[in-house]
């Protein structure tokens, strides 16, 4: 933690008395960082562009939106049609929304197959795990704003949830509402809650970001750093690399809201909300599809509201259910077969969520939700017990330099990993 | 060595999976939502795929249809005769076509409500006062708004041509109840809508083919430029950017290569 040495004045002047240029210096220049990360530690870097990217086009949505069932649906098309760039800056948000999910996703399966979530980085996981929960939240209201069909639907189906808590349920979904249906209290609301909620996704980023700095990020081999050569400074050689990272996010994002900007959408929401009328499908956003199939999976009402953020809330408590020792997938040949099975597992739920609830597809979502649990509360928790590990290299850089250091188990498992 | 790219083929394989999933869920979920019973044809559009854009003479030529011929029952409330501009139509023609509408204005200085000729800043008006209006006139069917209905249905430039030369004589003519109609494109088959077009239906103003299948083209053009009048600057402004992103990713790259030759040699 050496102060560094800063050449200008005025940079010297003020870090003297506020060091937020030595902050700086320590958490983003020279901040230790394991040197065998992949690209899938781009991923944290790319989540928190998307959430920028969300907060600076919403701000400016929100300034021609209005947020009132009469005119909601109009504003929005006034926003795509008559605001300078409008449509390009509600294209961005409304498939940004998706690509955040997306990378955010794709960050939690990295996050289980290394064990990320494994001591001492057990609060950093369960924050994360709350960064998920605010995102739902937010995405769940956002989709809401712009009051066509499904919008409207799925306000009125998913705020029903509420009503299967025992005794006092049917009070909790009229105190949501703000009346008696989904009306232009309950709009009003969903705005002001939309607009609050991100920077409450950036406070607990920051909390997020404070847990992982205190150990560092975890990595491929999912071994503890064991000296200066283990690690590189996070500044130029990650910095580089998220930089790449984000070029190649951008082009994927870019090629959706300049070509495909709805192919992710419902058309039905480009119908005005209609109370009156049912559309035949309600079906949620793509990234709400898996915990739709798992709700609708079980028959009692109660019973999958539960189910449904049971399946969150056993993310909260995973580091005490798997409680072996060893963090990296690769290293546990029965754990990295059942991790392709859940990530299967999770895929087929949100096929099954998008399918009416009917014939096959409900026995197949049926087994679908016990597999899911049962990989969290069975599998893993028995696996700590009885799996046979590979032998973890002796340190980062071992295998990465590849030196005379290579020990016999880890040579013998380069040949098995071919 | 083959661990690293072993490594990597697992790292790849983690994205992939959760990207393939994801497309996955999103491709079917449209489809589910078109119901059954639908025979949807796969029409080839001058404004499909990146490159696409509207054919000014086709869009003024459906706007033709719509006036004649959709709009005596179905409104076009989100576009502006200022929006004409699009079609190819000068400031001049735009004014004209303007005038040939009246709209409500008011109150005026009396307090009175009067009506005037539209201008370029007005909206198309709807042939109906309100819903309840539209319904009552339409044996208790409402015609939708046209303006979004190219993106408000599945695969819609397809289905809305589909649905425009899909008028067939019921299998079994006693299966049509009076007032719905027997489409091929319409789910369930039963539609409240007559037939709109039968082809040789208006005169063309620049002359051109009448069948039904060349104003259904037309106008079913017309209604997806109603709907996203900026398409031609999206995928303009999307080969743009497109191009700068595939520069930026070869630039990113390469100065990442450079920064990590040392990391790199020193692991070889």
């Amino acid at each position: 933690m050496s102060s560094p040495e800063f050449k200008n004045p005025v940079v010297k002047w003020i870090d003297h008395r506020l060091p937020v240029f030595s902050f700086m210096h320590h958490e983003l220049h020279e901040y230790p960082t394991p040197r065998n990360l992949s690209y899938l530690w781009n991923l944290g870097s790319l989540a928190g562009l998307a959430l920028v990217t969300m907060i600076v086009t919403g701000i400016i949505l929100a300034m021609h939106y209005t947020p009132h069932v009469d005119h909601a649906f109009e504003s929005v098309e006034r926003i795509m049609r008559d605001v300078n760039h409008g449509w390009l800056i509600r294209y961005i948000h409304m498939n940004g929304a998706s690509f955040f999910f997306i990378v955010v996703y794709i960050h939690i399966f990295r996050g289980l197959y290394y064990g990320s979530y494994k001591a001492p980085r057990e609060l950093l996981w369960i924050l994360g795990v709350l960064i998920l929960l605010l995102m739902m939240a937010t995405a769940f209201m956002g989709y809401v704003l712009p009051w066509g069909q499904m919008s409207f639907w799925g306000a009125t189906v998913i705020t029903n949830l509420f009503s299967a808590i025992p005794w006092i349920g049917d009070s909790i979904v009229v105190w949501l509402w703000g009346g008696f249906s989904v009306d232009n209290p309950t709009l009003s609301r969903f705005f002001a809650l939309h607009y609050l909620m991100p920077f409450l996704i950036v406070g607990v980023v920051i909390l997020h970001i404070i847990a992982l700095h205190r150990f560092g990020s975890n990595n491929p081999l999912g071994i503890d750093v064991s000296g200066k050569q283990d690690t590189i400074p996070f500044h130029p050689y990650y910095t580089s690399k998220d930089l790449f990272g984000a070029m190649v996010f951008l082009t994927i994002f870019a090629s959706a809201i300049f070509f495909y900007p709805n192919f992710l959408g419902h058309p039905d929401n480009y119908i005005p909300a209609n109370p009156l009328q049912t559309p035949a499908h309600i079906v949620p956003e793509w990234y709400f599809l898996p915990f739709y199939a798992i709700l609708r999976a079980i028959p009692d009402k109660l019973g999958g509201v539960l189910m449904m953020f049971g399946a969150i809330a056993v993310l909260f408590v995973l580091p005490w259910l798997d409680r072996s020792p060893v963090r990296s997938g690769r290293f546990r040949p029965l754990f990295k077969m059942f991790f392709w099975v859940l990530l299967a597992d999770c895929v087929l739920l949100g096929y099954l969520g998008g399918k009416p609830a009917e014939g096959i597809y409900v026995m197949l979502s049926r087994l679908a939700t016990a597999y899911y649990f049962i990989h969290f509360l069975v599998i893993l928790p028995l696996l700590s017990v009885v799996e046979k590990t590979r032998p973890l290299p002796q340190s980062i850089s071992t295998p990465v330099t590849g030196g005379g250091m290579v020990s016999a188990p880890a040579a013998k498992r380069g040949k098995a990993d071919v | 060595m083959f661990k690293r790219i072993n490594q990597t083929i697992c790292a790849g394989g983690i994205a992939m999976l959760a990207c393939v999933g994801v497309m996955a869920t999103a491709a079917i979920t449209p489809a589910m939502a078109a119901g059954g019973g639908g025979d949807i044809k796969d029409h080839e559009w001058t404004f499909d795929g990146p490159f696409g854009y509207f054919d000014k003479a086709s869009l003024q030529r459906g706007f033709q249809v719509y006036r004649e011929v959709c709009s005596s029952c179905h409104g076009l409330e989100y576009i502006a005769f200022r929006n004409f501009a699009d079609l190819g139509y000068s400031e001049g023609e735009i004014k004209a076509i303007a005038a040939e509408y009246e709209v409500m204005d008011g109150p005026d200085e009396e307090g009175e409500m009067f009506t005037r000729n539209a201008i370029p800043a007005d909206r198309v008006p709807s042939p109906y006062a309100n819903q309840n209006a539209a319904r009552a006139s339409n044996g208790g069917a409402y015609p939708p708004d046209l303006s979004l209905i190219a993106k408000a249905r599945p695969n819609g430039a397809n289905y809305l041509y589909s649905l425009l030369v899909g008028y067939k004589d019921a299998p079994h003519s006693d299966e049509v109840p009076d007032g719905m109609y027997y489409n091929t494109a319409y789910s369930g088959n039963l539609i409240a809508m007559p037939q709109p077009l039968y082809g040789d239906d208006i005169e063309l103003a620049g002359g051109g083919d009448t069948s039904i299948e060349a104003l259904s083209e037309d106008v079913v053009t017309f209604l997806a430029w109603a709907a996203e009048p900026e398409m031609e600057t999206r995928k303009r402004t999307g080969i743009a950017v497109m191009l700068f992103l595939f520069v930026m990713c070869f630039v990113s790259y390469g100065s990442m290569r450079y920064i990590w030759a040392d990391i790199k040699k020193s692991k070889a």
